[in-house]
């Protein structure tokens, strides 16, 4: 690995990381005082841009053009996106936990080239620890004159809040993310109009993920054309990976886009527990269809090479599944998870998943019958038509296809070993 | 091409459609009817039924959009009929489907139902679900006449977005997720809207029915009449349904001119009094403290014998509000002509001066609230007594425009409105000069009021108020920009019955009764008429009292109940030789009455009927009249017949008929028209520029006397004490409990706490409710509630801690 981008700091200091001593200790806010004496805001959005970097909460949107969205009205706010509850993702803990300072710092960054004065964080209701230690940082920052009126003798002005979520998933799709933080249900808007345009409060608003503002301070402080040229050209930059499941050495990995994806579950995590057989890995969390061994070992981890296979590097949490896995058992729980979670105020959404989650847990129990499969099938085609990549949607968010990913990829990899399981109690619970 | 065109591509036929428009209204203008659930024109759209996708293309390729939220561009080219769009609907029904009871032969939906409709048109033949299915105890009450079945919701959204954003009443709402969403109250805050029975009607399934008619009928044999609502002046077009010859249903037609398809509660519910138990059907005699049943023959000798033994100014008649304009005309055309009489008034001395109401200019339409940039309302809650028109006005401030409200106390427009001005009870004409000079407190409302286009909605602001105030708000209101104005009577048909001329100052047509060359051309028609005014109600009840009138004809009026002065309207009632009530009931007054005959009411007539802007709309009957009950032409004319006197008022045509060439107002307007032309959405009279328009002419007006008592004012209810709220059962107990509102200061003063019983003017005990939105030296009391009976409106009462051994 050429460089760690997110990650030296709490590497080589894992005591107090977190603290604005060692931030400051090890360069930290160096960036945001390069962005206010020497750099105009647009020089900011610039570097951004130049940087070519995706964002990482999931869809990969390039975050630069994201910010060039933003309308010209104002206020306008930045939230922030540390609603991280896709399953199997667990990297925006270890960055609000472990260098809460170095996303405070790209918070005010990105706020002074935006035109931002208000910024809010949305942390999960199940992260009290790492909003915990957010809140610590904020407070020295406000002590150490880094937030509140006239930062660091610039003029410059800007006050962070965060709020908890309740403990809604769908709260991480950023539209019903600014409906919560506005007081109201948990339900995705209507697109048009996008947040840049009409967001929080109807006014101009910028959602990042927690992890994409954390690469900001890098990014001013070497440049744009620096974080582009690490790794693959439309993958740039490292990227904290979430690697789960039936692998020797699970946990957070900041890697360079472009290795295998044979590389990533054999070298990185360390191959398969008890040198079992992989059967078949998650390649971007619950929402992404699954890659196979047959198939994929060889693919590159890429966002663009991810599309092209059918998939998506999402939120960047893979999951791995051995030989042992029941893939019916498996699919089944994701589906449950995103029938639990469908805000219901759509149709297909709220009676098609739990519709899906009903099937399943029927073919689990032995009473699958053989016209189960084009069921299954089928109701998942009348949530996202075609069962194509990227989904197509007769929902208004993408988290009922969501609940389609592991339907199509059973189907796909392991038809007979559904089909076995169909009026066979036995087998099912095997 | 208007400017305003766009021309996008249905299925291949290429359309010009209005630019702006969401596709799924687009398409429907032009013929292509595009399944929907959730989408209704006069809500936002949501989006979230799905039920309306269609394919749109786009720079990559076609896609699935919801036709409800996605507005028409140029060059838009559209599939509704693809197979893509075609499994989608087939899709999005059956999963509305797979756990929805399809308890259809059992609801009152079925037949009239939109998902049955929809998925016999676009939904797969079977299902292919198995699982057992979703289900919630049910009905469950969500308010007193509202009742809700969540396993037939369909989540459409539509009564929420109702509640929040047109009623203003956000009350219902979305609880839990996933396919555990549901439809809820707020424990203990049942959805008590003055609105709710409107959620039945846009209800898309049978989820939300009524106490009143679930399982009263079925669709298919409900009789349709078009018609209007005439619990107030407001006419919101209504179509009443009926099956077996009784009233079941009454609900909104869409008429943007008037209603929007919007109706109260009141509306909608109160036609359950047609066919109340108490409805007087036979004429009654007197006989001594009861009455006798008589027939038609004996009732009408014996009150035509004994009116034609006064003089005729001994006689007057009050009422006629609550009637058709033919039937208001053929009063007035008896009262001046057969009688000699021109003591004739719709008003019971609540009200403003007819001249007013019935010729201000330059008047207003409803519908202009929608493009005001200003709005000024001067008078009673509007909520409380015009609440259509309340929805009206909340829409036009939804929409952009500022809102200016005055009022002595709290209104339902306060919590929406840009200024409130609060003023005491009585202090109404300091207030409008001050308001009127923008000095001080009033500067901000002043400026506001400088923004045309203005509508102002002026009326009677209290009955502590001297009525003339309502002239000098008038024209304060008329001297603003763009000034268009209307006034605030409620009641029923009153401004059909102030152009027909029942009013001391009136004749036919909104003519003065001074006026000689409009009393010479009714002489020409008619014969002789009195010269002279005649007598208000207020001066026609003293006159009773004082023995210069003997008679008195209360035509479906109860001024005890309704008026200012419950005591002396009753003395007056008792000193008249001769009374006799064509009402519907025994009410408060009739039942001073001498003889009561059995009048024909709404639902039971036919005729025309003109509301608060002058529109003139076609009432129609649904049903036979109940009983022997007659309708008040008809009365009239036989008892003209016995008086000799021809008075062609038999038929309601000849009288729509008379009414064109007598009233200058209505010379233009035909049955004809009204039913050909105008449709549903009626007619807005004069249609050409003949009537006298009015001339304000400063006045004096009364400054009640400021007392150390407290100043009165009788606040207005939607639901009152009324004869036809009592009657109707599903509201008829909706009445809320009497408090007595007052500000803290005022607490402080009589040292009471909320809860505290006070004594007001010695006689009515009530408990108190200290109320900052009161104003201070006021004591704010509902009217017509059964713990106030009696309580007269006078400026200022005495108000007193009861103390004691409670």
């Amino acid at each position: 690995m050429s460089e760690l981008i997110l990650t030296s700091r709490m590497d080589a200091h894992p005591a107090d990381s977190n603290t604005l001593a060692r931030y400051q200790a090890t360069g930290g806010y160096e960036a945001l005082r390069k962005a206010l004496n020497e750099m105009t805001p647009d020089q900011v959005v610039d570097a951004v841009k130049a940087s070519n970097m995706r964002g990482r909460g999931g869809a990969g949107f390039p975050t630069g053009v994201k910010w060039g969205f933003l309308a010209d009205a104002s206020p306008r706010y930045l939230v922030i996106n540390a609603d991280e509850s896709e399953p199997g993702t667990f990297k925006d803990r270890q960055l609000l936990e472990r260098d809460p300072h170095q996303l405070l710092e790209g918070i005010i960054i990105s706020s002074f080239a935006l035109g931002v004065d208000q910024a809010y964080v949305y942390v999960r209701g199940e992260y009290p620890k790492p909003a915990r230690r957010l809140q610590r940082a904020i407070d020295e920052a406000y002590e150490a004159g880094l937030l509140g009126t006239d930062i660091l003798g610039s003029g410059f002005a800007l006050d962070v809040l965060i709020h908890l979520g309740g403990g809604a998933y769908i709260c991480g799709e950023e539209t019903a993310l600014l409906n919560s933080l506005e007081g109201r249900r948990g339900e995705p808007r209507l697109k048009p109009p996008f947040p840049a345009v009409e967001g929080l409060y109807a006014k101009p608003t910028i959602v990042n993920n927690v992890e994409s503002i954390s690469n900001v301070p890098w990014i001013t402080l070497h440049g744009g054309d620096a974080y582009a040229a690490i790794g693959p050209e439309r993958s740039a930059g490292t990227r904290l990976f979430s690697l789960s499941g039936h692998v020797k050495k699970p946990g957070n990995y900041e890697i360079v886009m472009g290795i295998t994806w044979g590389e990533m579950i054999y070298e990185i995590g360390g191959g398969i527990r008890d040198d079992r057989a992989l059967k078949a890995w998650i390649p971007g969390g619950a929402s992404a269809p699954w890659l196979v061994p047959s198939e994929h070992l060889e693919t590159l981890v890429t966002i663009d090479d991810a599309t092209e296979h059918g998939t998506m590097l999402g939120s960047g949490a893979i999951v791995v599944m051995d030989e042992t896995t029941n893939v019916v058992a498996a699919a089944r729980n994701i589906v449950k998870f995103f029938a639990h979670e469908s805000c219901g105020q759509c149709t297909p959404c709220r009676e098609g998943t739990s519709w899906l989650d009903d099937i399943l847990q029927r073919i689990l129990e032995g009473e699958g019958r053989p016209e189960d499969i084009d069921l299954l099938l089928d109701v998942s085609d009348n949530i996202s038509p075609g069962l194509g990549w990227p989904p197509a949607m007769t929902t208004i968010c993408p988290l009922g296809p969501s609940a389609t990913a592991p339907i199509t990829s059973i189907m796909r990899w392991f038809r007979p070993e559904v089909e076995a399981m169909i009026g066979m109690p036995e087998v099912a619970n095997a | 091409m208007p400017e305003s065109a766009v021309t996008i591509t249905i299925n291949g036929v290429d359309h010009e459609v209005e630019s702006g428009t969401l596709l799924i209204a687009a398409a429907e203008d032009v013929g292509v009817e595009i399944p929907r659930f959730c989408y209704h024109s006069k809500l936002d759209p949501v989006g979230k039924c799905r039920m309306c996708l269609v394919e749109v293309e786009g720079p990559r390729g076609k896609s699935l959009v919801p036709s409800c939220t996605m507005p028409v561009s140029d060059g838009m080219v559209v599939d509704t009929e693809s197979a893509v769009v075609e499994k989608a609907q087939e899709g999005v029904l059956e999963f509305l489907l797979i756990n929805h009871p399809l308890d259809c032969p059992i609801c009152d939906k079925g037949g009239e139902c939109p998902l049955q409709d929809q998925t016999m048109q676009w939904g797969p033949g079977e299902s292919r679900f198995i699982e057992p299915k979703r289900t919630y105890p049910k009905p469950i009450h969500i308010s007193d006449i509202v009742l809700l079945d969540r396993e037939r919701c369909v989540l459409c959204d539509r009564c929420t977005r109702f509640a929040d954003d047109v009623a203003g009443d956000p009350l219902i709402t979305f609880q839990q997720r996933g396919n555990n969403v549901q439809i809820q109250t707020f424990p203990d805050e049942p959805f008590k809207s003055y609105f709710s029975g409107n959620t039945v009607q846009l209800c898309p399934v049978g989820a939300l029915t009524s106490v009143d008619y679930r399982f009263k009928a079925r669709p298919w044999d409900l009789e349709h009449t078009p018609s209007v609502s005439l619990v107030d002046s407001v006419h919101s077009t209504a179509d009443v349904q009926t099956s077996r010859g009784k009233i079941i249903r009454v609900y909104g037609i869409e008429n943007d001119a008037v209603n929007e398809g919007w109706l109260s509660d009141k509306d909608r519910f109160a036609f359950s009094a047609v066919h109340s138990d108490d409805r007087v059907t036979v004429p009654l005699i007197r006989d001594g403290d009861d009455f006798r049943e008589a027939t038609w023959v004996e009732a009408i000798e014996h009150v035509a014998d004994k009116l034609g033994s006064y003089r005729g100014d001994e006689v007057g008649a009050i009422g006629g509000a609550r009637n058709t304009n033919e039937e208001a005309f053929a009063l007035g055309k008896f009262m001046r002509w057969v009688i000699g009489s021109g003591s004739v008034d719709a008003q019971v001395g609540d009200g403003i001066d007819p001249r007013l109401a019935a010729t201000l200019e330059p008047r207003a339409e409803i519908s202009d609230l929608d493009s005001a940039a200003t709005i000024f309302v001067w008078g009673p809650d509007l909520k409380e007594t015009l609440p259509v028109l309340y929805l009206r006005v909340r829409k036009a401030v939804r929409n952009g425009a500022t809102l200016v409200v005055a009022s002595p106390a709290g209104t339902g427009l306060d919590a929406i409105a840009d200024h409130v001005i609060r003023y005491r009870a009585g202090s109404g004409a300091d207030v409008l000069r001050k308001l009127s000079a923008g000095d001080g407190d009033f500067a901000g409302a002043r400026s506001a009021l400088e923004v045309g286009p203005i509508v102002g909605l002026v009326g009677r602001s209290s009955l502590a108020e001297d009525p003339n105030l309502v002239e000098v708000a008038a024209a304060f209101a008329r001297s603003l920009p763009e000034a268009t104005l209307l006034t605030l009577l409620e009641r029923g048909n009153v401004y059909g019955a102030l152009d027909m001329g029942l009013a001391p100052t009136l004749l036919p047509g909104r003519m003065s009764s001074s006026d000689e060359h409009a009393i010479a051309a009714l002489e020409d028609a008619w014969g002789a008429i009195p010269t002279e005014p005649g007598r208000s109600t207020t001066g026609m009840l003293d006159a009773l009292t004082d023995g210069a009138m003997k008679a008195v004809i209360l035509v479906g009026s109860d001024p005890v109940q309704d008026g200012p002065d419950p005591e002396a309207t009753e003395r007056a009632l008792e000193a008249a030789d001769f009374v006799v009530a064509v009402d519907a009931f025994v009410t408060d007054s009739s039942v001073h009455a001498d003889v009561i005959l059995p009048g024909a009411v709404w639902g039971e007539v036919d005729g025309t009927v003109t509301n608060l802007e002058g529109r003139v709309q076609r009432i129609r009957p649904s049903i036979p009249p109940v009983g022997q009950a007659r309708p008040l032409n008809a009365i009239l004319d036989d008892l003209a017949h016995r008086l000799g006197v021809d008075l062609a008022a038999a038929k309601v045509g000849d009288l729509t008929a008379e009414i064109g060439r007598v009233a200058p107002a209505y010379a233009a307007l035909t049955m004809d028209y009204l039913t050909f032309e105008a449709d549903e959405d009626g007619v807005v009279v004069p249609l050409d520029q003949g009537a006298e328009t009015f001339r304000y002419v400063p006045v004096e007006v009364t400054v009640p006397v400021v007392t150390d008592r407290m100043s009165l004012h009788l606040a207005p209810a939607l639901y009152d004490n009324g004869v036809w709220n009592r009657n109707a059962s599903s509201i008829a107990d909706l009445p809320r409990p009497v408090v007595a509102s007052i500000h803290p200061r005022d607490a402080s003063v009589l040292a009471v706490a909320n809860g505290d019983t006070v004594l007001v003017n010695d006689s009515f005990s009530m408990p108190v409710a200290i109320d900052g939105d009161v104003a201070v030296g006021s004591i704010v009391i509902p009217y017509n509630q059964v713990a106030t009976k009696g309580l007269a409106a006078t400026p200022s009462v005495s108000v007193d801690p009861l103390r004691g051994d409670r």
